[in-house]
């Protein structure tokens, strides 16, 4: 156990000091200064390349148009290259087009920057779908996140938004590509394979032969990371021994998964100057995270359910499901963070997780904003900050401000529609699966534990996460549909309001702040923002979670 | 607060006359329409209306457990009438007034005048009268409209309006011309030219404003509905999808269950009292004898930062006073005092009046008589900026320094004896008293300075310590004055206020506010001249006094019946103390939810997995006691926070981070506590009586 705490502060610690740096670095590459060089000149020659379009300041709505068209634009693309692949290059094994609603699921989860795979890469996709399609999309999706909440924090500066196709092109080109690389020579450092030559054929013990599937893995799999996009090259993600192989690579691709959404946070607190709000933020954001990871680690320190009926004695937790190579708290760890931060990516089976360590990474995934996806982590945290704001606000006895905007009726109404719209895609999709053959056909366990996997797959799509709960036949029709639509739909709601939330306040009079006025910047505030996360965006789901995991507990644990 | 709280008007929250008509207005309060008004009750009404429905078809099939179900529904719709039995309170205290208001409009004659120069009128109906008909009152008259006096002066009851029963005089001209209808002339007569039709009165206008009848959602009012609207919302997902998962379960939750859970859930603690939160809070002002035009103006007024408050009457004590006389070389003080004391025998401003009593106290000299002196007195005007008198070939003269010494000059220049010496020795004296925050009053007798009279600014007590609270609330205060810089700087010093704008006139005091206002502040100020009509409607609150003139009181947003400046603080803090009671009620509702959930959850659950049972962390007796309390805990929670939502949350000049901790404690903390205390002892009470 000793280990385990050790090891989580290590992590946590180390990643959140790295976090600083490159915080600092992200403003400097999304939002240079005037006359700052390097990325300035960048930004020339983009704006070179581009055009007109590129040159002007936009406002939210020019912004949020620009966003759709662009993201519009992907989905196409996207959507061709895989109905098409039968007829592209680089497809050796003659992969035939991909089903219609498959198609439609893969290319919205990937857009979506979510990664929610129901199919396996290496059975239905090209090398070109893989390539130009989702690897693409995995830099693109993330960048457009990293640019919205550029935005949303030069409106809050009061700034003006900027230029969407700018920001994109920054995130990429400066932020998300630098950052894979780096990540990418640590893992090829830990044993990753990075080739582009074929599979190779081994024979193994038993005299059996064996194809092992290679290829650029360690570059597929930076960039799975630290985009929280989650999708593996191999089927078994980052419990495949050759995208995982190592408790080091572990532990890269644990940092990876979480540095930049914990950087985002600082860039904010640059772009807005307020650093030390930022560090209110990421305290706020730390706790809630560090809580659901101490409490998986606990709940996952018991054996699991099948052993309560044995006479054996098993005091290393519960190993089910789990890679021996990291042993039992790196598995709820990674499940945690990866399903804090939209990414999505596993290193363990969720499924064969303790029924209330399974419940960790849904509240991570319904609350969606400690320390959530690349940008648009931060964004959603936004959205709980305006209400926390406008109930704390009015308890001092002013109309409510956040960083001198009033927050009045149109940003308590966009806000709370954001937080919404969350709560319905999960609990909705959740009930319409629950009761229709839809779901329960799909289901591999009945019982609470069936419908935790029914729960769990609407929670990552609507959490842009991705990761499966697994044990779920999710290949089928009616979920490729539901859960695509979710997926936009949750992807773009929580972009398009925020935006609109920064448009009405800066078209506002700002006040400056004295003594009278809310601090954002005390632990008072840090206290109140937890709980609104807490009070507004879970208990929504304490049904839901009691005849889900809760009843598996009460009902099979000991 | 202490001074709100000792109001003498306030009627007694628990009044029987009060009461009693509220229980009858909380059912006639659930009329559909009025009901729409306020989205979370209004749900609640539709939910219970559903649910008795159902619950009569299941009488009559003779459905199981229908004691139970009864209860329930019977809850159900005692929280639609506590909530409008809390916002039939409200109004019933603003009816209690608006009913005294209604007893002083009575059918007044008026009479009207056939031409605004001559006298002769005719007996017209006061109700009759049109904007700008001008209208004879004499002594004994009701004033019959509201309207500004073009002729004449005289004595007015205005008990009516301000409760206070001294006579005040009201003239053409100046800043006292505005006549209010409904108050009564005592002596003398007046032409007023009527400025609101009938109905539209000023009287109209409070009986509207304390009856509640006007009453427009304020902005905060607004958004503070949509935020509740979407936690409904919330959870109207969060019950509706609980019978597909309780279907996947193998089970079904009986309706009237789903409907408390809902009804508990959903935040109608502040949903039923917000509206009575609204009204109480426009009805504290009125109680303090400010009528707000809008309850935007009230919120605006808690949002204030910048504080404009005229020096005189507000900061010092209306009049200066003579506290020292100064002569210059070759002068004795006595001298000096008698001349003072000769030209302000007939000098009827305060001022004078000091400088004769100053004179007595210390020099003895006695007040004499002008006729017998044969003397002349010479008026102050505004082009000379002095007064004086002149007797048996001697001239005194005494007013602004500046203004003396240029008449001395003019008087050298025809051989007069003023010397250069000193009028310089007159300028320093003057000079020192300005810089202690005093004003220097020449006085010149025949052509020659004697001296400086220190008139001094006295600063009211206790006025320091308001400001220093004000600051702690992140008020800045500006005081405002005519006086040189270095007198303002002075007693601005003096008075502990932040800033000060000397020499003010009504065009830089406009700038300021306009400067405040770009630096993205709220500007408070109050006034009552013609010349601060643009100041007060630029202003974010801007209060005009009774007493002001009719532009003023049409500028401002806010008119105070006592004409007291320094109220501007306390309706500043009502403001806050309106937004706070919202805040912490929401709060306290929100956190609510954890104990219901507690409550309902395992109770719903259980009989789908026993093991559920684990939840009912309060030991709970039965599913149906535990539902029964959680909705009896919601419906009692209403009626136990009328008096708080009345009342309004105390308002602590600390600053707003030990307030925000304070109601965190108070109202979030208790909040997620109390409800756990409070559905257990329920829970008790419903075993005990054999209910569930």
């Amino acid at each position: 156990m000793t280990q385990a705490i050790l090891f989580v502060v290590f992590i946590l610690a180390g990643t959140a000091l790295l976090s600083w740096p490159l915080g600092r670095y992200m403003s400097w590459a999304m939002d240079p200064a005037r006359g700052q060089g390097g990325a300035n000149g960048f930004t020339a020659i983009f704006q070179a390349i581009g055009g007109s379009v590129t040159r002007r300041d936009q406002d939210w709505k020019r912004y949020v148009v620009s966003l759709l068209g662009f993201n519009l634009i992907l989905f196409v693309v996207c959507f061709a290259i895989l109905a098409l692949q039968q007829v592209l290059p680089l497809n050796p094994d003659a992969k035939g087009a991909i089903d219609g609603s498959l198609n439609f699921n893969t290319t919205a989860s990937f857009v979506a920057n979510t990664n929610l795979q129901h199919y396996s890469g290496e059975v239905v996709m090209s090398y070109f779908s893989q390539l130009a399609a989702l690897m693409w999309l995995q830099f693109v999706s993330a960048a457009v996140g990293l640019a919205v909440l550029t935005a949303v924090a030069r409106g809050l500066a009061g700034r003006k938004l900027g230029n969407f196709f700018v920001d994109v092109q920054r995130a990429t080109f400066l932020v998300l590509l630098p950052v894979a690389f780096v990540i990418a020579i640590l893992l090829l450092l830990t044993g990753v394979p990075m080739t582009f030559n074929g599979s190779v054929v081994a024979t193994t013990l038993e005299g059996v032969q064996q194809t092992i599937a290679r290829g650029p893995v360690a570059a597929f799999v930076a960039i799975k990371q630290v985009g929280t996009n989650g999708g593996g090259f191999f089927g078994p993600n980052s419990t495949h021994p050759l995208e995982n192989p190592s408790f080091w690579s572990n532990v890269v691709e644990t940092i990876a998964i979480i540095i930049i959404p914990m950087a985002c946070v600082w860039m904010f607190g640059r772009i807005i100057g307020r650093l030390k709000h930022a560090g209110v933020l990421f305290t706020v954001m730390l706790i809630l995270m560090g809580a659901r990871i101490s409490a998986s680690i606990g709940f996952e320190a018991v054996p699991t359910q099948a052993f309560t009926s044995l006479p054996i004695t098993q005091d290393v937790g519960n190993l089910e499901g789990k890679e021996l190579r990291f042993g039992a708290s790196a598995g709820p760890l990674w499940a945690v963070v990866t399903t804090s931060t939209s990414n999505g990516s596993v290193n363990a089976m969720h499924d064969s997780l303790n029924p209330l360590t399974g419940m960790m990474p849904m509240i991570g995934m319904w609350l969606n904003e400690d320390f959530g996806g690349v940008g648009v982590g931060m964004v959603n945290m936004f959205l709980y900050i305006v209400v926390g704001v406008f109930i704390a606000g009015m308890m001092i006895g002013r109309t409510p401000e956040y960083l001198g905007w009033r927050v009045e009726a149109k940003e308590v109404k966009f806000a709370m529609l954001a937080l919404l719209s969350h709560g319905f895609f999960i609990l909705v999709g959740t009930a319409v699966f629950a009761v229709t053959p839809w779901g329960a056909d799909t289901l591999n366990n009945v019982g609470p534990h069936g419908f935790s996997e029914i729960l769990y797959e609407f929670s990552s799509a609507a959490a842009n996460n991705g990761s499966g709960f697994e044990g779920l036949g999710d290949a089928t029709t009616p979920w490729n549909i539901a859960t695509g639509i979710v997926m936009l739909l949750a992807r773009f709601i929580p972009i398009i309001l925020p935006l609109a939330i920064v448009g009405s306040l800066s078209a506002k009079r700002r006040a400056t702040e004295s003594s009278g006025t809310l601090s954002v910047e005390d632990g008072t505030f840090a206290g109140m923002l937890t709980a609104t996360v807490i009070i507004v965006g879970a208990l929504t789901f304490f049904p839901a979670a009691t005849l889900g995991p809760i009843a598996e507990h009460v009902m099979f644990m000991k | 607060m202490g001074s709100l709280m000792s109001q003498p008007k306030s009627a007694s929250m628990f009044d029987a006359r009060i009461l009693v008509p509220a229980i009858g207005g909380a059912f006639i309060k659930l009329n559909p329409r009025t009901m729409a008004k306020n989205p979370v009750m209004f749900v609640v009404a539709i939910v219970s209306a559903l649910t008795t429905i159902l619950f009569i078809k299941d009488l009559v099939t003779g459905a199981e457990g229908l004691g139970f179900s009864f209860q329930i529904i019977l809850w159900l719709w005692f929280t639609v009438l506590f909530a409008n039995f809390a916002e039939a309170v409200a109004e019933g205290r603003g009816k209690a007034q608006a009913e005294s208001l209604r007893k002083t409009r009575t059918e007044t004659q008026a009479k009207l005048l056939t031409s605004a120069e001559g006298r002769e009128w005719k007996d017209v109906s006061g109700t009759s009268l049109k904007v700008n008909d001008v209208v004879l009152v004499e002594a004994g008259d009701i004033i019959p409209s509201d309207g500004e006096i073009i002729e004449g002066i005289a004595s007015v009851n205005e008990a009516a309006i301000t409760g206070e029963s001294a006579p005040v005089i009201r003239e053409s001209g100046g800043d006292r011309s505005a006549v209010t209808g409904g108050t009564q002339v005592l002596s003398d007569w007046i032409k007023v030219r009527i400025t609101a039709a009938a109905g539209s009165t000023f009287i109209d206008r409070m009986i509207a404003l304390v009856e509640g009848a006007e009453r427009q959602k304020t902005p905060n009012e607004i958004a503070l509905n949509i935020l509740l609207a979407a936690l409904t919302l919330i959870f109207v997902m969060a019950t509706a999808t609980i019978p597909a998962f309780a279907s996947y379960a193998g089970g079904a939750i009986p309706i009237v269950v789903l409907v408390a859970l809902f009804v508990t859930l959903i935040p109608t603690t502040i949903g039923a009292l917000l509206s009575a939160i609204g009204i109480a809070g426009m009805d504290r002002l009125v109680r303090f004898n400010v009528l707000a035009m809008s309850g935007r103006a009230v919120e605006a007024a808690g949002d204030v930062d910048t504080l404009l408050l005229d020096k005189t009457g507000t900061i010092t004590l209306g009049n200066r006073q003579a506290t020292e006389f100064r002569p210059v070389r070759g002068v004795t003080a006595e001298q000096l005092a008698d001349a003072a004391q000769l030209s302000s025998l007939a000098d009827e401003t305060p001022e004078g009046r000091s400088i004769v009593v100053l004179a007595k106290e210390k020099y003895g000299i006695r007040a004499r008589d002008m006729t017998e002196l044969n003397a002349t007195f010479v008026p102050f005007t505004a082009q000379s900026r002095m007064s004086g008198v002149d007797f048996e070939g001697a001239t005194i003269r005494k007013g602004a320094v500046d203004s003396v010494l240029k008449y001395l000059q003019s008087q050298s220049i025809a051989g007069g004896t003023g010397s250069e010496a000193t009028i310089r020795e007159g300028q320093a004296i003057a000079d020192e008293i300005a810089k202690a925050g005093g004003t220097p009053l020449a006085v010149a007798r025949d052509g020659r300075l004697l001296g400086i009279v220190h008139l001094k600014d006295i600063v009211k007590g206790g006025i320091r310590e308001r400001f220093s609270e004000l600051r702690k609330m992140g008020i800045r205060t500006v005081m405002i004055t005519g006086d040189n810089p270095m007198t303002a700087a002075a007693i601005a010093a003096e008075a502990g206020v932040d800033d000060f704008l000397a020499q003010a006139t009504p065009e830089n005091k406009l700038q300021l506010i306009r400067d405040e206002q770009a630096k993205g502040k709220l500007v408070a100020m109050c006034g009552d001249g013609t010349n601060d009509a643009p100041a007060l409607a630029q202003a974010d609150v801007g209060v005009a006094m009774n007493t002001g003139t009719v532009a003023a009181r049409e500028a401002g947003n806010m008119v105070d019946l006592d004409s007291d400046p320094t109220k501007l603080i306390e309706i500043v803090e009502i403001g806050k103390q309106l937004l706070m009671t919202r805040g912490s009620l929401t709060t306290f509702s929100i956190a609510n939810d954890v104990a219901k959930y507690f409550a309902i959850i395992p109770a719903m659950f259980v009989t789908l997995y026993p093991g559920l049972d684990a939840l009912n962390v309060m030991g709970l007796h039965s599913p149906q006691s535990a539902i029964l309390s959680a909705i009896i805990f919601n419906a009692l929670i209403i009626i136990a926070l009328i008096p708080l939502a009345l009342r309004g949350v105390a308002y602590k000049a600390i600053g707003a981070g030990p307030l925000l901790r304070r109601n965190l404690l108070i109202y979030g903390l208790g909040g997620l506590v109390v409800p756990f205390i409070g559905i257990k002892l329920i829970d008790m009470a419903i075993v005990a009586l054999n209910l569930a």
